[in-house]
């Protein structure tokens, strides 16, 4: 393997952007599973990455998370060192109460009280002593939340964080990451499957296929983004460039 | 969002107005029971008391003689009097000892054995075959050795049972220690955890319930080799007042023995129970 990891400096004569990547390329056995990605994400830009199963999106998150040594690839990134990542189960110890899950390894005096501040943050006020097996899925996904945001990472890494979630709950977590995202203003990369997901908060939509990027589209609607003409034509051209004929 | 409740209500109305009423229909509230419910706490006790009615009735009625097996009643009066007489506390407490010095030293060496070879590869590569082995051979197997190099005395004994002791201990914490789970690991890593911290708040909590596995086995196996045990060369102990009582044709005391080593096992079982509920309390909780 024959990765660069710098951590996070502006770039001399260069626009500083937060994340940059150079022809990363990952192989499991001999396969691409990324194919020479290059991309820049500016300092707070939320971006969304679409593709279908199989494309190399988790690989490409975990790849800029650092946490897939062993694998294969050459490649050059530039990634802020306080970066914090939210999985798509909430990866929760069983054996520590939420509050001590959310300052999990986090080196703080404070760290307590930063916690139950993420805590209300994340609408989980008096819930610290609570045992994770005691909350219901929604309630844990958020507490990951927590954890990570409490770390106030520069980048927030999320694999389809969502993803396990009902409409309902779902919807109410979007609402929460954009508040809390624009309160403490990280550079978002978010994988997702759900093109309307994607839509509704990234400033800049990706998609992926067969390990490279094949769209690199802003999204320019105000928010709150209601499902309008401008939303339905942007809707209908990434599910065109993800293959799928736009139903609705 | 709206449209589509819309649609649903339409058509929910459109059911109902499609079937006819539903006629009144008596509906047993209860549904079948297929798995048998849970029995009220000290119900578990009907079996026990039952044959031991069923024991003292054959014996009343001369069914069973007294010199094949003792009556439950002659058994409580030998007891209290052996307990009286201060004899049954010394045997007892030879035989506690006895079970409770090997448990609490096979349980040491067990989980030392364990950490060493579940958290580092030459630990792992010395330890792991080398339990096995002593797995497979059964305990009394080892007797004669352990009596050539310890003698007959308490160290051969309480060293026999503390190597009982160990493997279920080991096996059981060195497994789950082994196989924790691998998003514990990636979570730990993302946040930067170092190896001591992991260590302490990652891999060891995770191989508690392993452990607590461990100790219930290891609780009966330390009883099972003392009963074996204490038939060599004792002058203490309920192993030798049993066998004492062989050579006399004492059924009574025989059975207060057997009393004594069902009660200790059960004890020692439920004390590792409420420590095992305490520590592990966190996965009581209402699941979602
Ligand atoms: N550890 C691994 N070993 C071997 N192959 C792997 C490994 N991880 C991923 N792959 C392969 O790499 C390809 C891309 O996987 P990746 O998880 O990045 O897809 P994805 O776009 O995240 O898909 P999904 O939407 O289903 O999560 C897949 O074909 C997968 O089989
Ligand atoms: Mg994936």
């Amino acid at each position: 393997m024959n990765v660069a990891v710098h951590s996070f400096r502006p770039e001399p004569g260069g626009r500083d952007a937060a994340v940059s990547l150079r022809n990363l390329t990952r192989r499991f056995s001999g396969r691409d599973v990324l194919s020479d990605v290059s991309l820049d994400f500016a300092p707070g830009e939320f971006v969304a990455l679409i593709g279908k199963s199989g494309s190399g999106k988790s690989t490409l998150l975990r790849a800029i998370a650092g946490l897939d040594d062993g694998v294969a690839g050459e490649g050059t990134m530039t990634v802020p060192p306080d970066r914090s990542v939210l999985f798509q189960d909430s990866r929760l110890l069983p054996w520590k109460t939420v509050l001590q899950n959310v300052v999990f390894g986090l080196r703080a005096a404070d760290a307590d009280e930063r916690g139950a501040a993420a805590l209300t943050d994340v609408g989980l006020a008096g819930r610290e002593t609570a045992w994770p097996n005691a909350l219901s899925g929604g309630e844990q996904q958020r507490v990951a939340l927590a954890r990570s945001l409490v770390r106030e990472p520069r980048l927030l890494l999320a694999d389809e964080p969502f993803g396990a979630l009902d409409a309902l709950t779902r919807i109410k977590m979007h609402e929460l990451l954009l508040q809390l995202v624009r309160q403490r203003q990280p550079t978002v990369l978010l994988v997702t499957h759900d093109v309307d997901e994607a839509i509704k908060l990234a400033d800049r939509v990706l998609v992926m296929e067969a390990g490279r990027i094949v769209v690199d589209r802003p999204v320019t609607l105000a928010h709150p983004r209601a499902k309008d003409a401008g939303f339905g034509t942007l809707r209908a051209d990434l599910l065109s460039a993800l293959g799928v004929s736009d139903a609705a | 969002m709206t449209l589509y409740i819309d649609a649903l209500e339409l058509q929910a109305q459109m059911l109902r107005s499609e079937r006819p009423a539903p006629e009144a229909r008596s509906v047993s509230r209860r549904p079948p029971q297929l798995a048998p419910g849970r029995l009220a706490p000290g119900v578990i006790l009907f079996g026990p008391v039952a044959f031991v009615l069923l024991w003292e009735f054959a014996s009343a009625v001369g069914w069973i003689s007294p010199k094949f097996l003792a009556a439950p009643s002659t058994a409580i009066v030998t007891g209290i009097e052996l307990l009286r007489s201060g004899t049954l506390a010394d045997h007892f407490l030879a035989s506690a000892k006895r079970a409770y010095l090997g448990l609490g030293i096979g349980v040491a060496i067990g989980l030392v054995l364990a950490l060493a070879s579940g958290l580092s590869r030459i630990g792992e590569a010395s330890i792991d075959g080398l339990v096995q082995i002593k797995r497979a051979v059964p305990t009394l197997a080892l007797i004669p050795l352990a009596i050539l190099w310890l003698g007959i005395g308490e160290t051969m004994k309480v060293a026999l049972i503390a190597s009982s002791v160990l493997v279920p201990i080991y096996i059981n914490t060195h497994a789950a220690l082994t196989g924790i789970d691998i998003r514990h690991v990636e979570l730990a890593r993302s946040v930067g955890l170092t190896r001591g911290a992991f260590l302490r708040e990652v891999a060891l909590p995770g191989a508690l319930p392993g452990f607590f596995t461990g100790l219930r086995l290891a609780v009966t196996t330390c009883w099972t080799a003392l009963v074996v045990l204490e038939q060599i060369n004792t002058s203490e102990g309920i192993g030798y007042l049993m066998n004492r009582a062989r050579d006399y044709g004492q059924t009574d005391i025989i059975v207060v023995g057997l009393a004594i080593y069902a009660a200790l096992g059960l004890g020692s079982d439920f004390a590792v129970r409420f420590w095992e509920r305490k520590a592990l309390s966190y996965r009581k909780a209402m699941a979602s």
